[in-house]
């Protein structure tokens, strides 16, 4: 059987939370994606090609951005507003994760441009609804 | 064949009992159905991710609790909010159960509240270590037979 690496999709995951990286790191690979993590939004900032130390030919293309939105230093929704401020990333699907329900802080990032919201803890049955919304936007 | 039946058995049994007392919640089965040829350690090694974390979070509460000169509720906060989020993420329910509590104390900047809380924690998440050390001795104890491990709903 061909494995077409080429239609992997690959998904940054952002999460301060060492045991929540593990989890989506998981759940993301068992869902046929490629996963690089960040363990804050400066990381996932440096890596996408935005941040202020970022190496000169490291930027990787990442077909979606799935990050937590309770971090320390910058949160979740400012990592979603630089990136949608952004030229060359503005495109891509980025996803925000929470462990607190909280409807104000939903529409507020549905509103800056977030794709979906999703209640940590993550299963199986988000990710593979997530995946079938990330091919759909591809195709 | 019997043995790997006994054994079964065994781990289908403690399992349910550790989610009937509350120990365990349905999270936990969630990442043991992650579990695949792939990834064959993914549970013990989230685990044991989750046990060194928890005892550095535990040190960081009870360091911000021990200051005399006034405590910083804040930072004891932050590391109540990170350990709920991955007592939650395993399926740590009791864990996860006394992090609220202990959230409610530190917003109330109850130091008394939050040293009790301090306490409970502790305990709870020496039970589940060894409630969960007990667990995948039975699974390593099932494999070593020839069997495979049973997904408890």
């Amino acid at each position: 059987m061909a494995v077409e690496l080429g239609d992997e999709p690959h998904v940054l995951a952002v999460d301060d939370n060492l045991i929540d990286r593990k989890l989506v790191e998981r759940l993301l690979k068992n869902s046929s994606c490629k996963v690089t993590t960040a363990e804050n939004a400066l990381r996932a900032l440096d890596y996408l090609g935005l941040g202020n130390d970022t190496l000169e030919g490291t930027v990787s293309e990442v077909n979606m951005i799935i990050t937590d939105y309770c971090m320390p230093g910058m949160t979740g929704y400012e990592l979603l507003k630089k990136i949608k401020e952004s030229s060359v990333l503005k495109e891509v699907p980025v996803v925000i994760m929470s462990s607190e329900n909280i409807p104000t802080r939903i529409s507020q990032c549905l509103e800056e441009g977030a794709k979906m919201f999703m209640l940590k803890p993550l299963k199986q049955s988000d990710v593979k609804q997530l995946k079938w919304h990330l091919m759909k936007c591809r195709n | 064949m019997d043995v790997v039946n006994q054994l079964q058995r065994q781990f289908i049994d403690y399992s349910a009992s550790l989610h009937r007392e509350g120990f365990l919640d349905d999270q936990f089965t969630q990442l043991q159905k992650l579990q695949d040829d792939n990834s064959p350690d993914f549970v013990v090694e989230v685990a044991s991710l989750f046990f060194e974390d928890c005892e550095k979070l535990i040190n960081n509460m009870a360091r911000a609790l021990e200051q005399q000169q006034g405590v910083d509720f804040k930072q004891v906060d932050a590391s109540v909010h990170q350990l709920k989020g991955s007592s939650s993420s395993i399926g740590a329910m009791r864990v996860k159960d006394v992090c609220i509590a202990f959230r409610s104390f530190c917003e109330a900047q109850n130091r008394e509240g939050c040293l009790r809380c301090l306490q409970q924690v502790t305990h709870e998440y020496s039970l589940l270590k060894n409630k969960l050390q007990t667990l995948f001795r039975l699974q390593q104890q099932i494999l070593a037979a020839g069997g495979s491990i049973p997904v408890v709903e």
